[in-house]
């Protein structure tokens, strides 16, 4: 039966080729845009590191005060980064299962080559235990010892891409690189790792990054060699000492911290060490307000950050609302074009043919006229996306991908929203009363 | 022609006129928004930022292995690394002026403070005041940048000092753009007045002021301080340095070209990379690629549902025109002229467009709230509702007029027909 209706809806779509391109012309248009908007949406609201993401946790220490929440801030949040002071307090108690304070370089590295210029790398001063927090994945080598951070070891971890430019690819474990005018032995070599937004580090790096981290060396290590931050650095009032050393002695942050954090008992415990340490500080008097600590998973974070532009999300909206006026048009047009033909059902119903037929008739009509506007959506999805990157920013519309699921999707979505907006012009064709259309001819 | 008949043939396919209304009423909404959003970012991108942009470049370089710039011997070291460097890109052929500077407009890469016309207390966060942008220049920041004063002098090259990027001290005067003057002294006499910069005990003197420049950042949080900027007659020392370049007319090119050997020759422990050398064209395009992305997208939107819903009206007039074919010869054959008819179908669309405009005007302030609430959009201005409304209803005549006029050729013998 179903090929019968088949037949039916080719041959009734081929007697009004207008109104059949029309009505997939529509269908397809309404389709990729919402496909491609989503294909970005999806790529930048996307969970970085799903597995674990919800064991990460990013401690807010309110370091400033209310005063320092300037005269736009009407909430009480406390600041989204560390002070030195505090982050160096919070590695110190070691409360976590691993943590790491992190901060952003920016080191120039020298080829081993003579000859070669200089280039400007970018990377994270990092604890040991950063590697096994985050799962990252490493080529050759490992990250290093607890013993490499007290010690401030030059040992360095460096990227695939690095490596490749530097040691031709080779496992240069154990082999030198030259950061800052410094060598450090690289002992490990990172795998494929460019998780976005950068959820370590979303204060210094905004989210997205087009480039790769390159370099990872010893926290402790970057501040000994006065290696300075290159993300952001946000005071509450001017540091009382200069240089590098009076950043680090002030109440500026540019610090940010991940621990981790198995279970509830794991959070509520570290939540009061938090409270505690605050409490501590306020009796000291270095703090003149109650505790006011916040811990956050990175979700919530990613959230509380804002990572997903705005933008994004309103390109999603209007082209959602494009698919919907697209298939308000499929309506109209089906509505019409199945009520021109009510002699048709009025003889079909009279030859005995159930509602329940009429249905899966014109429902299968709807749906190829989906199928046909899906697979024009899949061509223009592609369009969408490849030309995402001639409008977007960089580093957002090199994460939108066309996959698999993101195609699939297209083609579901066309057939099942052609045929929702087919459901109601299919209710008044099966309501035809056929002696009505029979006598009437 | 009263409208009586018309209603009442509307009544007879309900579900027709509401879906064509009803995609009315979401294109309205969908494109009045979708057009303020552009209207917007090209406003933003069109402000101007008060630098004369032609022909003006910047480098961006990092020195290899230089000192920390933490004692005040690194600070002198890494100046007089910074000195060589202006010595030599000054010299180039094609080059009419160069300024050391800390960022520049758009670049957003920035040092923000704030200044007050009170000396602040130990202690004190330096969110009080007025929120202002610092460019730490020289005194050829004004020509190189093209920056028009407009009061006092400029700086010159006694009044210049240098200082570790990291140091702390206010300098002794500075030039304001105006809006920044005017708001710290409403009554315009900024010049010759004193102020503190973030807090500071120690005063400062405003020596002059620029008509205008814009603040590095790009983003809405600078919104509330984008003409405030502050400059200040001090070459900042650390292991990186900025130049801005004016290039002389007709040579930025050359002048482009030119940077990366100079400063290569002058010292080649240093980083230069393929984004070291780069003009404010390119800081300009790459500072608006999201705005100048969004509008078009929402431009490529518009587009495909006017294209859409014009479409839709087309389809559904013919189809009703086909519809009443046997009615229409009747009307012709009772004496009604081919105006009649035509305006029948146009006044049927006008009507169903402006209900569904009503609809649509609703709807749009729906989503102009819902988008106010959620995303910092602005309240959309009436203008573009009416231009909307206008728009839609123009746009209904367009898509009828064809069906319509084919209805108006039906002939008065189709009435004698059996149907």
């Amino acid at each position: 039966m179903f090929n019968y209706y088949l037949e039916l809806a080719l041959r009734s779509l081929k007697r009004s080729p207008g109104l059949t391109a029309l009505m997939v012309l529509a269908i397809g248009f309404g389709v990729a845009a919402s496909m491609t908007t989503w294909s970005v949406f999806r790529a930048v609201s996307g969970d970085p590191i799903p597995w674990k993401s919800s064991k990460l946790f990013v401690p807010q220490i309110d370091m400033w005060g209310p005063k320092g929440r300037g005269p736009n801030k009407t909430d009480n949040e406390p600041p989204d980064a560390l002070d030195y002071t505090d982050a160096m307090a919070l590695m110190r108690a070691h409360r976590g299962k691993l943590q790491s304070a992190m901060y952003q370089i920016s080191p120039s590295v020298v080829p081993a080559d003579a000859g070669k210029h200089p280039i400007n790398v970018s990377g994270h001063a990092v604890y040991g235990e950063f590697f096994p927090m985050l799962d990252v994945p490493f080529l050759y080598g490992n990250g290093w010892s607890a013993d490499d951070d007290t010690q401030r070891a030059a040992v360095a971890v460096i990227s695939g891409k690095l490596n490749d430019k530097l040691f031709g690819g080779a496992n240069s474990v154990g082999r030198t690189v030259s950061i800052e005018g410094k060598d450090y032995r690289v002992v490990g070599v990172l795998g494929n790792w460019n998780p976005q937004p950068r959820f370590y580090d979303v204060v210094n790096t905004g989210g997205f990054s087009t480039g790769v981290e390159d370099v990872f060396i010893p926290f402790e290590r970057a501040i000994a060699m006065g290696i300075p931050n290159d993300g952001n650095t946000n005071c509450s009032e001017t540091p009382a000492e200069s240089g590098f050393v009076g950043l680090q002695r002030s109440s500026c942050i540019w610090i940010a911290y991940m621990v981790q954090l198995d279970d509830a008992a794991a959070v509520s415990a570290y939540r009061s060490w938090l409270d505690g340490y605050a409490k501590e500080q306020q009796t000291a008097g270095r703090f003149s307000w109650a505790p006011n600590n916040r811990l956050r998973d990175v979700p919530a974070f990613l959230d509380h950050e804002q990572v997903v532009p705005s933008d994004t999300k309103v390109s999603l909206l209007v082209a959602l609302g494009l698919l919907i006026v697209c298939l308000v048009n499929t309506a109209g047009l089906l509505l019409a074009k199945f009520l021109r033909r009510s002699s048709e059902i009025g003889v079909r119903r009279a030859l005995g043919a159930p509602r329940m037929a009429i249905y899966a008739q014109f429902l299968t009509e709807a749906g190829m006229i989906g199928l046909a506007g899906g697979v024009l959506g899949l061509l223009l999805t592609g369009v969408g996306v490849a030309s995402v990157s001639w409008v977007l920013p960089k580093d957002i519309a090199a994460l939108a991908r066309l996959d698999f699921s993101l195609l699939a999707l297209t083609l579901l979505v066309a057939v099942v929203a052609t045929t929702l907006a087919g459901l109601y012009p299919t209710f008044r064709a099966s309501r035809v009363q056929p002696a009505w259309q029979l006598k009437s001819n | 022609m009263t409208l009586h008949p018309m209603i009442a043939a509307l009544r007879r396919h309900k579900a027709g006129v509401v879906l064509i209304a009803l995609q009315i009423a979401l294109t309205l909404a969908i494109v009045c928004n979708a057009v303020f959003i552009i209207g917007q970012r090209v406003e933003r991108v069109n402000r101007p930022t008060g630098l004369d942009e032609s022909n003006l470049f910047l480098v961006s370089q990092q020195w290899v292995g230089a000192p920390s710039g933490d004692d005040p011997a690194s600070v002198e070291k890494l100046d007089s690394l910074q000195q060589a460097d202006l010595a030599a890109l000054r010299s180039l052929p094609d080059v009419a002026s160069v300024t050391p500077i800390n960022s520049l407009p758009l670049l957003n890469s920035s040092w923000n403070g704030a200044v007050d016309l009170k000396p602040g207390t130990t202690g004190q966060g330096s969110f009080n005041g007025t929120r202002t942008t610092y460019y730490f220049s020289d005194e050829q920041a004004l020509s190189t940048l093209g920056l028009h004063l407009v009061a006092g002098r400029n700086f010159t090259v006694a009044d210049v000092q240098h200082r570790g990027f990291r140091d702390q001290g206010e300098p002794s005067l500075v030039i304001l753009t105006k809006a920044l003057g005017d708001k710290l002294f409403p009554k315009g006499d900024a010049l010759g007045k004193v102020i503190f910069l973030n807090g500071a005990t120690t005063p400062t003197t405003i020596i002059g002021m620029v008509e205008r420049m814009q603040v590095p950042g790009t983003g809405s949080w600078t919104n509330s301080f984008v003409w405030n900027a502050t400059l200040v007659p001090t070459r900042l020392d650390a292991n990186f340095a900025r130049y801005a370049i004016r290039a002389k007319p007709g040579r930025l090119d050359a002048a482009m070209h030119a940077v990366t050997p100079t400063l290569y020759a002058a010292n080649p422990l240093r980083v230069l990379d393929d984004d070291s050398v780069k003009s404010f064209a390119q800081i300009r395009a790459e500072a608006y690629r999201a705005d100048v992305g969004m509008a078009i997208l929402m431009g490529v939107v518009c587009l495909i549902l006017l294209a859409v819903t014009a479409a839709g009206i087309v389809g559904l007039t013919s189809f009703w025109v086909g519809q009443r074919h046997r009615q229409i010869g009747v009307r012709r054959a009772l004496g009604a002229r081919k105006i009649d008819i035509l305006h029948y179908f146009q006044i049927e669309n006008l009507v169903i467009a402006s209900v569904g405009a009503v609809i649509g005007l609703m709807l749009a302030i729906g989503l102009n709230l819902l988008l106010m609430q959620s995303f910092e959009m602005e309240r959309l201005p009436v203008a573009y509702v009416l231009a909307g409304i206008v728009m839609v209803l123009a746009l209904g005549q367009g898509a009828v007029f064809v069906p319509a006029r084919r209805a108006s050729n039906v002939p008065p013998v189709v009435a004698t027909r059996a149907a």
